[in-house]
C-alpha cells in the first residue's frame, strides 16, 4: 500500500486522497486571452520527474500540497498550502463598467 | 520424423522467414522519422509506403518492437461511441479491421464477438439510447436492449435484483470484435519493412531539431538523423517528446492497468462492459479472461501494477459473473494512457512546421491503429488534414470545440 503523509492527518493510505492536480498560476480572468485561458484549463506540462500538487484528504476535506515525482510515484514532500499561499485569493467580479450583458 | 525435419532445417532451400529485417546502422537523413513503434506509428509507415509511395522512412523506438501500450492493451474494437465525429472515425477503422487479415497477409485473428455494455442506472440507459441513435443514424448496428435480451445474449450474467447495481439493459454493439494486438503491429511491420522502411529499434529520440519553426532532424541516443518531416507517435510520453519540439498537449499521462485469468474453456462469447462497475471482460482465443478496469486515480510515467486496481476489480467483477470466485489470476500489467480532457485524440499539425502529432489515445487507441494510420500517413505525404481527422485537431482546444466522448469511451474502451 502507499503512504501519504497528511500535514493535518498523519500517514494515511493513498486511497484515503485525492489527486487535484499540478500546482500552477491562475491567469487573471478579467484580463487574460482566449488562449491564456485555454492553456490554464486544457494543456498540461505532464511533467516526468518531481511535480508540486493539489491533494485532498477526503475524510477530513483538507487540501494541501504534495511534491511527487511522477517518474517512480515517490513522494518527496507535503506541507499545508499556507506554506505557499501567503495571500488571500479573491475572485474580483468584472467592472461594472465593461457591463454584464 | 525429427531426422525428417532437420533435412528441411538445413536445407538452403527452406530459409527461415524473417518478418521483420534487423535494420542496420542510421541513415543521415531521411524523407520521413517517425517516433515511436508502436501500432500507430508502424501503420502510418505502412500507409505511407502502401498509399503514398514514400519508402525513404524509418521508425525509431527506443525500446522493442511494439512493446508499449500495442502490447498492453485488451484488444476491444468497436465503434459505437457518441458524436457523430467519434462514431463517423472509428467506423472507418472497425471497417479497416475486418479487412486487415487480407490486406496484410498476416492473421490478426480477427474475432466478432459482439459488445455490451450495460446499463445499471436510468443516466446510463439513457445514454445507451442516445449512443444507438447516433450509431444507427450513420449506419452502425447498435441496440439498446433490454434485461430479457441481455440474459439471452450473454446467459452467464448475473441478472439478480438482489446486487448493488442490478443491469437494467445494455448497448448491444454488434460488430464488437477483439483481435491480437500484437499481430496487428507485426503485420504492419513486416509490410511497410518489405516495402522498404527501416525499423529501429532500441533508438530512443533525445531532441528535436528545428530551424526557425521547421523541423529539420532528429538527435537519438544512435547520432543525429536530418529528415524532412517528422510524426510523432509515442503514446503516454506524448507530452515530453511534444515538450522537446517546443509546445504543449492537453494531454495528462495516467497508468491503466489490466490482467488475465488462468486458461479456461470457451463459456463467454460477448465482450462485456460495465460503466458503473468500472469493469470489462472478454475470453481470449486461449481462454484467458481478460480484465480492465478504469484508469489509475493519478498520473504516473510509471508501469507498476497496483494490489488496489486488482482488488476493485474483481469485486465487481464478482457481482457480474459469481461463479468465477475460485478463479485464479495468470499475469498484471499496465500501460501508460495519455489521457484527453474530452476523451478524444489529439492528431494532426502542431505549432512546428511539418511535425505532426498522432497522440491522446489514452485508453482507446488500439482499435484506432489502422484509421490513425491511414488518415495520418496522408496527412503526412500532402500536408493537408483529411476532412474525417479535422475534428481531433490539438487547436480545438483554444477554440472551445472539443469533441466529448466522456460517456462512450471512459471505462468502455
Ligand atoms: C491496459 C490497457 C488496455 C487498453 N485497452 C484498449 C482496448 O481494449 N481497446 C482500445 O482501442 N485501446 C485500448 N488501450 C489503448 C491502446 O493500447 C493505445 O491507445 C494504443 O495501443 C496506442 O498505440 P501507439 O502506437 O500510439 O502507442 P504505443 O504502442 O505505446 O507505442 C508508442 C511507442 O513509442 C515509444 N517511445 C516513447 N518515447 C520514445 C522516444 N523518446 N524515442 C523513441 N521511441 C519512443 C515507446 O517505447 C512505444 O513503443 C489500452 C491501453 C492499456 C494500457
Amino acid at each position: 500500500m502507499k503512504i501519504i503523509h497528511c500535514p493535518l492527518n498523519g500517514p494515511r493510505n493513498i486511497s484515503e486522497f485525492v489527486y487535484g492536480g499540478e500546482v500552477v498560476d491562475m491567469p487573471d480572468p478579467a484580463s487574460a486571452s482566449d488562449a491564456e485561458w485555454a492553456d490554464h484549463v486544457f494543456l498540461e506540462n505532464n511533467t516526468r520527474g518531481v511535480v508540486r500538487e493539489w491533494w485532498l484528504h477526503v475524510a477530513t476535506a483538507y487540501w494541501f500540497i504534495a511534491e511527487r515525482d511522477t517518474a517512480n510515484e515517490e513522494i518527496v514532500r507535503t506541507y499545508p498550502s499556507s506554506d505557499i499561499f501567503k495571500e488571500r485569493v479573491t475572485f474580483a467580479a468584472p467592472d461594472e463598467e465593461q457591463g454584464t450583458s | 520424423m525429427p531426422f525428417g525435419l532437420l533435412k528441411y532445417g538445413l536445407r538452403r532451400r527452406y530459409p527461415a522467414r524473417r518478418d521483420v529485417p534487423v535494420a542496420t546502422e542510421l541513415k543521415p537523413s531521411y524523407d520521413v522519422v517517425i517516433i515511436g513503434g508502436g501500432g500507430h506509428g508502424l501503420a502510418a509507415a505502412y500507409y505511407l509506403a502502401a498509399n503514398h509511395g514514400i519508402t525513404n522512412v524509418a521508425i525509431l523506438e527506443k525500446g522493442y518492437l511494439a512493446g508499449g501500450n500495442t502490447a498492453r492493451n485488451t484488444a476491444i474494437i468497436r465503434s459505437n461511441y457518441l458524436t457523430p465525429e467519434g462514431v463517423r472515425f472509428y467506423d472507418e477503422s472497425v471497417r479497416m479491421y475486418q479487412e486487415l487479415s487480407n490486406e496484410l497477409d498476416y492473421n490478426i485473428l480477427y474475432s466478432e464477438r459482439g459488445h455490451l455494455t450495460l446499463a445499471h442506472t436510468d443516466g446510463a440507459m439513457r445514454t445507451s439510447r442516445w449512443r444507438a441513435e447516433v450509431n444507427k443514424h450513420l449506419g452502425v448496428k447498435s441496440e439498446l436492449i433490454y434485461p430479457d435480451e441481455v440474459a439471452r445474449v450473454c446467459p452467464q450474467l448475473n441478472m439478480s435484483s438482489d446486487v448493488r447495481y442490478p443491469i437494467m439493459g445494455a448497448l448491444y454493439h454488434y460488430p464488437g470484435a477483439i483481435a491480437r494486438h500484437d499481430a496487428v503491429a507485426w503485420g504492419y511491420a513486416a509490410n511497410a519493412a518489405r516495402r522498404g522502411v527501416e525499423i529501429h529499434q532500441q533508438t530512443e529520440v533525445t531532441g528535436i531539431l528545428k530551424e526557425d519553426n521547421r523541423v529539420t532532424g532528429v538527435e537519438t541516443n544512435r547520432g543525429v538523423v536530418s529528415c524532412g518531416k517528422v510524426l510523432q507517435a509515442v503514446a503516454g510520453h506524448s507530452s515530453v517528446m511534444a515538450g522537446m519540439a517546443g509546445f504543449k498537449l492537453p494531454i495528462r499521462t495516467i497508468p491503466l492497468q489490466a490482467c488475465v485469468s488462468q486458461p479456461l474453456k470457451p463459456f463467454l462469447d460477448p465482450i462485456i462492459v460495465s460503466g458503473s462497475l468500472h469493469v470489462y471482460v472478454s475470453q481470449s482465443d486461449r481462454g484467458e479472461l481478460v480484465m480492465g478496469g478504469s484508469t489509475d486515480p493519478y498520473t504516473l510515467y510509471s508501469t507498476r501494477s497496483s494490489l488496489d486496481f486488482k482488488e476493485g476489480l474483481m469485486g465487481h467483477m464478482l457481482e457480474l459473473f459469481p461463479f468465477l470466485s475460485e478463479v485464479r489470476l495468470l499475469r498484471q500489467w499496465a500501460g501508460l494512457a495519455d489521457m484527453t480532457p474530452d476523451f478524444s485524440p489529439v492528431m494532426g499539425l502542431t505549432p512546428i512546421v511539418n511535425y505532426y502529432v498522432d497522440s491522446g489515445w489514452g485508453t482507446w487507441g488500439f482499435k484506432a491503429t489502422p484509421v490513425s494510420g491511414k488518415r495520418m500517413a496522408e496527412t503526412v505525404a500532402t500536408g493537408k488534414v483529411p476532412d474525417i481527422l479535422e475534428p481531433f485537431r490539438l487547436d480545438r482546444f483554444d477554440t472551445f470545440e472539443q469533441v466529448g466522448e466522456r460517456g462512450a469511451a471512459s471505462v468502455g474502451h
